[in-house]
């Protein structure tokens, strides 16, 4: 067995209790302890991703249970994916935060890693009910850091974002009850035989704990009708931690993706859910491009902006061909990296302009408008998806993957959408870079090192179209293994398969 | 029996929907925790409805499935862990905002 896949549960949580005795030291040793551990999943996350490359899918049987009784961390591609993603997003973010952002609160080093076990657990667990243990986890870590540097709006929205998921994670359950209640068992694998040997009179009960875990992860990843919490949300807490959330409503994205291709497919008893997550996908791309260009400020424009990412990533998936879930994932890190990138620059350019923070409206000019200007311009480049950089290669894989039907449908409304983006930040950027008034505020310049976190995620957008070549080559073996389930269901079940 | 459980989950989620819908922290808690009572019954009840058996496998062969009750075992912790903060989430907007809307606005009438 490899006991490496169990390291980057591990590490978070040990750091995480370090953290909690180190709460009455100096706060350098709690960084170091958060640095280090970050550093040393991210080093991790490159081995198993390494490992996965080869196609071959690995199992972790915790207790050595075998699967269908024990619970079972699944490595494939898309896991091994998705964890390098989140300790790249993860390591700058604990940068910035290193610059202050910490100690504007307690406890920031301890929830810090918490978050990070929460989120690398549900990309590793092949247990529907450990699924909802690990959301949890990174929930309850997520509340806290909302809440990280109080003050009334940080609260209210924090209020609504709990109360939203404690309805989401009853709906979780119940679907959870009515799946284990016809089929007995949890573990994906087996589900997903389970669900494929049904009997018609069992469909009913299937397809609705299938919508009701659409509806619950479409919560957590914020497509149309549930989105309302994450602009107030994301606009409202401290930068780092906005830029750390950019990854929670991929996890959404992720969980929609592996129950959909594993346990209910198309041809299976809950046809519903898979068919409605394009349209679905379609309607969040166009609403949260409205929404972009009637933002009144630039983090609230990001936020949107991060809606509008759900509905391309989601309506790639919902092409549920080869070449539309390989354009998603590679659509996925870009559009995790640029967005959290911008979060961190949004910080900067706040501070520089004094009162008149992130509103979109004239404000003292910056004291390194070139600096912040160049950074903005490729962030916003790759996120509207202008060529040259990750974003348009993203979105022009995603449009060839469309074939007539749906492509009737999402050419405009992708191009639209790019098209809206576009303007809007055009006249985001004009309005803070140029429309200036008064004099520079003095002592608001930011030394290199505070702005390299920033810089380097944005300018992951410009390394991954460099990379295109290998990364869609990896995107595409993921997409090849995310559609042919048998093989997980044998590396998961054993020879236990009939 | 079976229509008497279901009976009282319906009844709670009901009830649990009805409050959450409420405009006020207070009663969104109470409806939340409703909502949580319920999940957990009906987990509970997700391994059959049996009595007077035991959760392992005997010999004389009629056992209760002992699943649900490790999963219900979870989702009554983690319940009352989300509860227990959700209560002091609420306490803390009314001292901060200053009222107890759910949106943090004062109802104008």
């Amino acid at each position: 067995m490899n006991h490496w896949i169990i390291l980057p549960l591990l590490l978070p949580l040990v750091a995480g209790m370090l953290n909690l005795l180190l709460v009455r030291a100096e706060v350098g040793a709690q960084r170091v302890v958060s640095l280090l551990t970050t550093f040393v999943i991210l080093l991790f996350a490159l081995l198993l991703l390494a490992r996965a490359a080869s196609g071959h899918i690995e199992i972790y049987e915790l207790g050595n249970w075998p699967a269908p009784f024990g619970i079972v961390l699944v490595l494939d591609r898309l896991s091994a994916l998705m964890l390098v993603l989140t300790a790249l997003l993860a390591l700058p973010v604990l940068l910035h935060a290193c610059c202050g952002d910490d100690q504007r609160g307690r406890d920031f080093h301890v929830l810090f890693p918490v978050q990070l076990l929460g989120i690398n657990g549900a990309f590793l667990t092949g247990d529907l009910f450990n699924l909802f243990v690990f959301f949890e986890i990174l929930l309850i870590a997520s509340y806290c850091l909302a809440m990280h540097g109080q003050g009334p709006e940080r609260t209210r929205n924090a209020l609504r974002y709990v109360v939203l998921n404690l309805i989401g994670s009853s709906l979780f359950l119940i679907a959870l009850g009515t799946l284990y209640g016809v089929c007995g068992t949890l573990n994906m694998a087996d589900l997903a035989l389970k669900v494929a040997g049904s009997t018609p009179d069992q469909a009913p009960l299937l397809r609705a704990s299938a919508l009701l875990l659409l509806s619950v992860f479409g919560l957590k990843a914020a497509i149309l009708p549930l989105f309302l919490w994450l602009p107030g949300l994301y606009a409202s807490v401290l930068p780092a931690v906005a830029a750390l959330f950019a990854i929670m409503t991929k996890v959404g994205v992720y969980a929609i993706l592996r129950t959909q291709s594993l346990i209910f497919s198309s041809q299976g008893p809950a046809p519903d859910a898979a068919e409605l997550l394009f349209p679905l996908a379609l309607a969040t791309l166009g609403a949260g491009s409205m929404c972009v260009l009637g933002s009144n400020r630039l983090r609230v424009l990001l936020a949107w902006l991060v809606i509008v990412s759900v509905g391309t990533l989601l309506a790639g998936i919902g092409l549920w061909n080869e070449a539309g879930i390989s354009a998603s994932l590679y659509y996925l890190p870009h559009s995790t990296l640029i967005m959290a990138g911008l979060f961190l620059l949004a910080d900067h350019a706040a501070r520089q302009r004094g009162l008149t923070g992130d509103m979109l409206e004239p404000g003292p000019p910056m004291s390194q408008p070139n600096l912040l200007g160049a950074l903005f311009l490729l962030g916003a480049m790759g996120a509207a998806g202008l060529p040259p950089l990750s974003g348009f290669v993203g979105k022009v894989l995603l449009l060839q993957a469309a074939s007539a039907p749906k492509a009737v449908w999402l050419w405009p409304v992708a191009l639209g959408g790019s098209l809206v983006a576009l303007v809007a930040l055009g006249r985001c950027g004009s309005m803070l870079f140029w429309k200036t008034e008064g004099i520079p505020l003095l002592g608001t310049a930011v030394s290199w090192p505070r702005l390299a976190p920033a810089a380097a995620l944005i300018l992951a957008g410009v390394a991954l179209a460099i990379m295109a070549g290998p990364v869609t080559a990896y995107t595409e073996a993921t997409a090849r293994q995310l559609l042919a389930p048998d093989n997980y269901i044998r590396a998961v079940l054993g020879g236990a398969t009939p | 029996m079976e229509a008497l459980a279901a009976l009282v989950i319906a009844v709670l989620v009901g009830c649990g929907s009805y409050l959450v819908l409420r405009a006020r922290t207070f009663s969104v808690v109470l409806g939340l925790s409703l909502l949580s009572y319920a999940v957990n019954l009906f987990l509970f009840f997700s391994g059959r409805l049996i009595t007077g058996a035991p959760p392992l496998a005997t010999s004389s062969g009629v056992t209760a499935d002992p699943l649900p009750q490790a999963l219900v075992l979870t989702a009554i912790v983690i319940g009352f862990g989300m509860t227990a903060f959700v209560v002091i989430l609420a306490l803390r907007a009314l001292g901060e905002v200053g009222n107890d809307h759910v949106d943090g606005k004062v109802d104008k009438s």
